[in-house]
């Protein structure tokens, strides 16, 4: 029988099965930060349980964590405990954590690939949605519940439901100026927020291919903006590229080995999907969200839309709500609204090719005088490899603030915020209300298209901006 | 985990689509260590006034709501975050009941392990019960997860779908992990063989 990548992976790690239970799905690779985890290690504790596999794990410290005076205490006294706690269970239970101080901390879903943690073919969860950025190895790598992490850390295991599969396929070339963020808005713009619900998506076609490591990251990690679990990518000649000689990786004895093996997990060839979506790279033009959910995306050189243009009174009232709540009147241009913030960063757009794109537009430019700009790299090795490149060096002297790497305003936990009603240009990856600071006005965006912004004040279309 | 008994309450209504896990329970509140005191944090943004008191526009603080253990609500409810401080605060608030077309899928999971059982019906079902709390506020509702049944004093009756194990679990307040444990032995087995074909895994 013919198989999907998805059903491959999932054959190859189902412990046990039977009619009228969950099947129990075995997990390889089991990922940490500081929000989810405490309250499972806590149900470790009361119930007398072991962590099954120590080696399993990497954990890092993200969320809660200050992106300038990193030297000096946190403030916040509760996110100070739950930094407090991370490190203490980690240590019980001895646990490899890249806390604060370590030179390898950053966004744990910027990390891990960095040490090539995950591989293609495994079954990686963490108690994050964006866990689907791994999916970019060809991994099966989806968000969990904390109960759920409890019950990796003492199983190994996770109960399970077969998902159903989605194929969007992006065929042809992407146009100059167009990245993977934008072809992950005009996904989640096709399917919607609940279009991938109950689904893995497997994206392939041309566009896809072509897409580097870091990219395939960014289009994956937005999967779950569609409502999917999961999102795969076949690995091919670029994923084992990426992960050769990287600290996690098959070292050479077993690299032959370990590559043929990963080379099996790719879809048959003429293999039924549950479902097909084909999108055509060229058509894709630099995306923008003007809404309070992914979804309510246009191009940028379209108009806000008008609850009149929905006909379902749901997208009508939707419309309504999202524009009172984001300051704009619909039938407004795109490249009318103006900004106050930048943000450039995020498990999204926070790797060392998102701060190239995005210098290479603000070289020698200054931030517009009604900007605040900020970048934060992904973790420290992005961080250092730009300032090697002298990346630091050009935002700083365009008017950026050049920070130390975590989530920071991607969901505004660690003080980095906006103030209400001030409206941001984001390479994130969510604009719900509230995201990224109460009454916070949230634009998605591509590096690129956020660099651009910095400088003009408004979002320009950079096909034909320099 | 608590044992999910037949029961009839109060039903409260938040009609609203796409209610995403940052409004269930905002970043603010996601710090704590421990799985309780989240309820009243629930709905934070929506729910009160700058200087705390209740906004009485929400639809959570109308009086004749009070102690509903069942909320009705609309398509893709708790889609976003994957947090499960969200459920702990539905279920920390009073709720272990959500009826909606449809449920985004962790927090769908991420229900039953917290005793919060998540029913869903089509639209036309989902339409008559908004019609009969918006006409009768306060109105009781019985859920029966046996019979997989909803029933109204305005004669509605509803059979739902649910998935065999998770409705045992629920009735039983069966804890995962102790039944996953059962199958050690396939555990290791799977994890001896693993070692033997992909030795750098294990490396
Ligand atoms: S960068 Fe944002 S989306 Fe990514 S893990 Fe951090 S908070 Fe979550």
């Amino acid at each position: 029988m013919k198989k999907t990548m998805y059903e491959k992976i999932w054959d190859a790690h189902l412990v046990h099965e039977q009619e009228g239970e969950t099947p129990l799905l075995y997990v390889d690779r089991h990922l940490m930060h500081e929000v989810t985890s405490p309250q499972a290690f806590e149900g470790l504790k009361v119930n007398n349980r072991p962590v099954h596999n120590p080696k399993s794990i990497l954990a890092t410290m993200d969320h809660c964590v200050p992106t300038k005076n990193r030297d000096q205490p946190i403030q916040d006294p509760i996110a100070k405990k739950q930094i407090e706690t991370m490190a203490d269970n980690c240590r019980t239970h001895n646990l490899n954590l890249y806390d604060m101080e370590n030179k390898f901390n950053g966004v744990i879903h910027i990390v891990v690939p960095e040490h090539g943690f995950v591989h293609p073919g495994m079954v990686v969860v963490c108690g994050d949605s964006h866990t689907a950025t791994h999916g970019a190895f060809g991994a099966l790598a989806f968000g969990i519940g904390t109960s759920e992490v409890e019950h990796v850390l003492s199983t190994q295991t996770l109960q399970q439901k077969k998902a159903k599969t989605m194929l969007i396929q992006v065929n042809g070339e992407l146009k100059s100026g167009i990245t993977a963020k934008d072809i992950a808005l005009a996904v989640v713009g096709q399917i919607g927020t609940a279009g991938g619900t109950g689904y893995v998506i497997e994206f392939a076609g041309s566009a896809v291919k072509s897409l580097s490591m870091e990219a395939r990251m960014t289009l994956c990690n937005m999967a779950i903006e569609g409502g999917a679990r999961a999102g795969l990518i076949a690995p091919d000649e670029t994923t084992f590229e990426y992960l050769q000689g990287k600290e996690f990786a098959p070292q050479t004895e077993d690299w032959e080995k370990a590559v043929a093996y990963w080379k099996t997990f790719t879809s048959d060839e003429g293999v039924q999907y549950d479902q097909t979506v084909i999108l055509k790279a060229g058509e894709i033009a630099p995306q923008v969200t003007w809404g309070t959910s992914p979804d309510q995306v246009t191009a940028v050189d379209q108009l806000v839309p008008a609850p009149e243009d929905f006909d379902d009174p749901n997208l009508k009232q939707n419309c309504e709500e999202a524009l009172a709540y984001m300051g704009l009147k619909g039938k407004v241009k795109i490249t009318d609204i103006p900004i106050d913030i930048v943000f450039l960063g995020s498990c999204t757009n926070g790797r060392i090719e998102d701060f190239r794109a995005a210098a290479a537009l603000i070289k020698g430019k200054k931030v517009h005088e009604n900007v605040v700009a900020i970048a934060v790299p992904g973790s420290y090795p992005v961080k250092e490899q730009a300032e090697r490149e002298g990346l630091d060096k050009i935002f700083l002297e365009a008017g950026w603030e050049w920070r130390e790497p975590g989530c920071s305003m991607c969901l505004a936990m660690n003080g980095d915020e906006l103030s209400e009603g001030q409206r941001c240009a984001s390479t994130s990856n969510r604009n719900f209300e509230g995201r990224q600071g109460k009454g916070g006005r949230t634009h998605l965006v591509s590096p690129a298209m956020a660099a651009a912004a910095s400088v003009e004040g408004k979002f320009v279309d950079i096909r034909n901006w320099n | 985990m608590e044992v999910y008994k037949k029961h009839e309450s109060v039903v409260a209504l938040l009609n609203r689509i796409n209610v995403d896990t940052d409004q269930i329970i905002a970043k603010q509140f996601l710090k704590r260590v421990e799985r309780t005191g989240f309820g009243v944090h629930l709905f934070h943004d929506w729910r009160y006034n700058e200087d705390g008191s209740e906004k009485s526009d929400f639809e959570l603080n109308e009086p004749a709501y009070a102690g509903a253990s069942i909320l009705v609500t609309g398509d893709n409810f708790g889609c976003g975050s994957s947090r499960e401080h969200a459920p702990w605060a539905i279920k920390d608030y009073g709720f272990n009941t959500i009826i909606s077309t449809s449920f985004a899928d962790i927090f769908f999971s991420n229900c039953f392990k917290n005793g919060i059982l998540p029913i869903k019906v089509n639209e036309e079902e989902l339409a008559a019960l908004m019609q009969e709390i918006e006409g009768n506020k306060g109105v009781k509702f019985t859920i029966d997860l046996k019979q997989q049944e909803i029933s109204t004093p305005g004669g509605i009756k509803i059979q739902f779908e649910t998935d065999a194990f998770r409705k045992t679990s629920l009735l039983e307040g069966l804890d995962d992990i102790s039944w996953t444990l059962q199958h050690s032995d396939k555990i290791k087995a799977f994890e001896e063989k693993q070692k033997q074909e992909l030795p750098w895994l294990w490396k």
